[in-house]
C-alpha cells in the first residue's frame, strides 16, 4: 500500500507554478524525510495530500487508493502544520475537547495522560505554553486521533534542541507502538538521518530522487583520487558531484552496485544522508528515482555535470 | 548525545538491561552499526553476558529519538551474527559471548602490533596516519577475501580501536 500516490501533479499560485508532473509513491510504514531547498513544493506537495489544497492538474490518493478530503483519508491522516499552528487562547483543556468534537476518532484518555507525561497542565493556554509545549500539544493532538498517516511540515523549525529531541522521541515511540507512517518535510538534514529511512528530495515542483535510505546510500560512493584523472571517469561514470581541487578530486558517484571495481590510484567511500542529499541539491540536473514506474526513466535521464 | 529526560516528565519505565545505547553523531558510522558496535563492545568488556537482555526496542526509540526499524535492523544484526535472539514479547536476548582469540595468541599478536606501531612511529607516521594506513589494509583485506562491504563504518571503527 502507498500511503500517498500522486501521478503527473501540477499546482500554480498565480503566474507561480509550485508543483510541475510531480510523480510519486510512498510506500507504507517508513518514516520519510521530504527535502528541498526554499520554494521547491514541499508544502504546496503536503497539503495536497491532505486535502487542504487541490492540484490544477494530475491525480493523488492516499493510504492505498482513496480520495483526499474522503472521508477515511480525513479519518486515517493527521496533519501537523509549520509552526504547529493552535487557537492561542484556548486552554489545553478546551484544544482537547474541539479536537474530540471536529474528529470521527479521538483517544482522550491518550491525550490527557500523554500531557500528563510531559507536564503540561491542561488549564493551561496554549500562548502561555513554551514553543517545546506548543509543538508537543499539537502533535499530541494530532496522535490521538490514532493516525494511519502522520503529516509534519517542518515540524521542529522553532525548536530549541532539546524540545527537538523531545519531540521526535515522541513521533518515534509513536511509530514503535503503533506503527504510524510518517512524513516529515524538514532542513535540518543531519537531524533527518537519525529518524528517516525513506527519503524523498523535491527540487524545483517535482521529485529528483526517491527511495529506501539504505538503498540509496549502497548506491552512491565517493571516489577519491588524482583530479588529472577525473576528467576520464566522469564520463564513465554517473557522477552526481564533484569537487576537484589541482591534484585531488573527489566524486560523488552512484553506481549499480557497490561491488564495482574501484581503479588503481582511487579510494571509494561511503557516503551519508547529508552529504548525498547535498549533492543532489546542488546538482539539480542530477536524478536518482529508483521508485516504481520511474526507475527506468530515471536511467536515462541521469545527467553527469 | 543522550538528551537527559529527567525533567520532561517522560516516565522512564525501569531498565531491564544492562547497557544503554548512546548515539556519536560526527562518527558517519551508520546508527544502526553504531548500536551493533557498542553490543559487540559490551560483550568484549563483560558488561554484557549469557542471557542479559537487550535495550527494549521503544526504549531505545524514546531515550536516542530515533526510527525503531534502525532498532529493529541493529538486532536482526546480532541475530545474524549469532549473537542475539528475539524472543516475540519478551525483548532480545544475548545468547553468545563474542568469539575471543586465546590468551597466548592474543598476546603474541598485540605485542607484533606494538612493534609494528613503534616501526610506523619511527618512520615518522603519526597517530592519524597510522589509523589511515590500519583502515586502508584492512579494507584491501576484506576485499581480497570478498568480504562484504559495510560502508567502512567497521573498518574506520576497527582502526580506532587498533591506533
Amino acid at each position: 500500500m502507498n500511503v500517498i500516490e500522486t501521478h503527473a501533479l501540477g499546482k500554480t499560485y498565480g503566474s507561480t507554478r509550485a508543483l510541475n508532473d510531480c510523480t510519486l509513491a510512498i510506500p507504507n510504514g517508513h518514516v520519510v524525510a521530504l527535502v528541498g531547498p526554499n520554494g521547491a513544493g514541499k508544502s504546496t506537495l503536503l497539503n495536497i495530500s491532505t486535502g487542504l489544497a487541490t492540484p490544477n492538474s494530475g491525480e493523488v490518493t492516499v493510504l492505498g487508493g482513496y480520495r483526499t478530503g474522503s472521508l477515511p483519508a480525513l479519518d486515517g491522516i493527521a496533519f501537523v502544520a509549520q509552526d504547529t499552528p493552535l487557537y492561542k487562547n484556548l486552554s489545553a483543556r478546551d484544544l482537547l475537547h474541539l479536537t474530540r468534537n471536529l474528529n470521527r476518532r479521538f483517544d482522550e484518555t491518550y491525550a490527557k495522560q500523554r500531557l500528563g507525561e510531559l507536564g503540561i497542565p491542561l488549564r493551561q493556554k496554549a500562548g502561555q505554553m513554551s514553543g517545546g509545549q506548543q509543538a508537543q500539544l499539537a502533535l499530541t493532538l494530532a496522535l490521538a486521533r490514532r493516525p494511519q498517516l502522520l503529516v509534519l511540515d517542518e515540524p521542529m523549525a522553532m525548536l530549541d534542541p532539546v524540545a527537538r529531541h523531545d519531540f521526535m522521541a515522541t513521533v518515534m515511540t509513536a511509530v514503535a507502538d503503533d506503527g504510524v507512517s510518517v512524513v516529515l518535510s524538514s532542513h535540518v538534514l543531519a537531524e533527518l538521518e537519525r529518524v528517516a529511512d525513506y527519503l524523498v528530495l523535491i527540487s524545483r515542483g517535482s521529485v529528483q530522487m526517491a527511495g529506501d535510505v539504505d538503498e540509496l546510500l549502497a548506491q552512491h560512493r565517493v571516489l577519491t583520487g588524482p583530479a588529472s584523472e577525473s576528467e576520464r571517469y566522469t564520463q564513465q561514470w554517473n557522477v552526481v558531484h564533484e569537487s576537484r581541487a589541482t591534484l585531488q578530486a573527489h566524486l560523488l558517484v552512484r553506481c549499480g552496485s557497490t561491488t564495482d571495481s574501484v581503479p588503481p590510484g582511487w579510494e571509494a567511500h561511503s557516503t551519508t544522508l547529508e552529504e548525498l542529499t547535498l549533492a543532489y541539491l546542488r546538482g539539480p540536473d542530477a536524478a536518482a528515482l529508483p521508485g516504481p514506474a520511474r526507475a527506468r526513466n530515471a536511467e536515462s535521464s541521469e545527467v553527469t555535470n | 548525545m543522550t538528551v537527559d529526560k529527567g525533567d520532561s516528565g517522560v516516565a522512564v519505565p525501569p531498565r531491564v538491561s544492562p547497557i544503554e545505547f548512546r548515539l556519536d553523531l560526527a562518527s558517519g558510522v551508520p546508527t544502526y552499526l553504531q548500536l551493533v558496535h557498542q553490543v559487540e563492545h559490551a560483550l568484549r568488556l563483560d558488561y554484557l553476558k549469557l542471557g542479559d537482555q537487550l535495550p527494549k526496542v521503544r526504549d531505545v526509540v524514546a531515550e536516542l529519538a530515533i526510527n525503531p526499524n534502525t532498532v529493529l535492523k541493529a538486532y536482526r544484526e546480532l541475530e545474524n551474527k549469532g549473537l542475539a535472539i528475539g524472543r516475540p514479547g519478551q525483548g532480545t536476548f544475548i545468547v553468545a559471548t563474542l568469539g575471543q582469540v586465546a590468551l597466548p595468541e592474543l598476546t603474541e599478536l598485540r605485542r607484533s602490533l606494538t612493534s609494528w606501531i613503534a616501526s610506523a612511529d619511527a618512520a615518522g607516521l603519526d597517530e592519524d596516519g597510522i589509523a589511515a594506513l590500519v583502515a586502508n589494509v584492512l579494507r584491501d583485506f576484506r576485499e581480497r577475501r570478498g568480504g562484504t562491504a559495510d560502508r567502512g563504518g567497521a573498518a574506520r571503527q576497527e582502526a580506532e580501536g587498533v591506533a
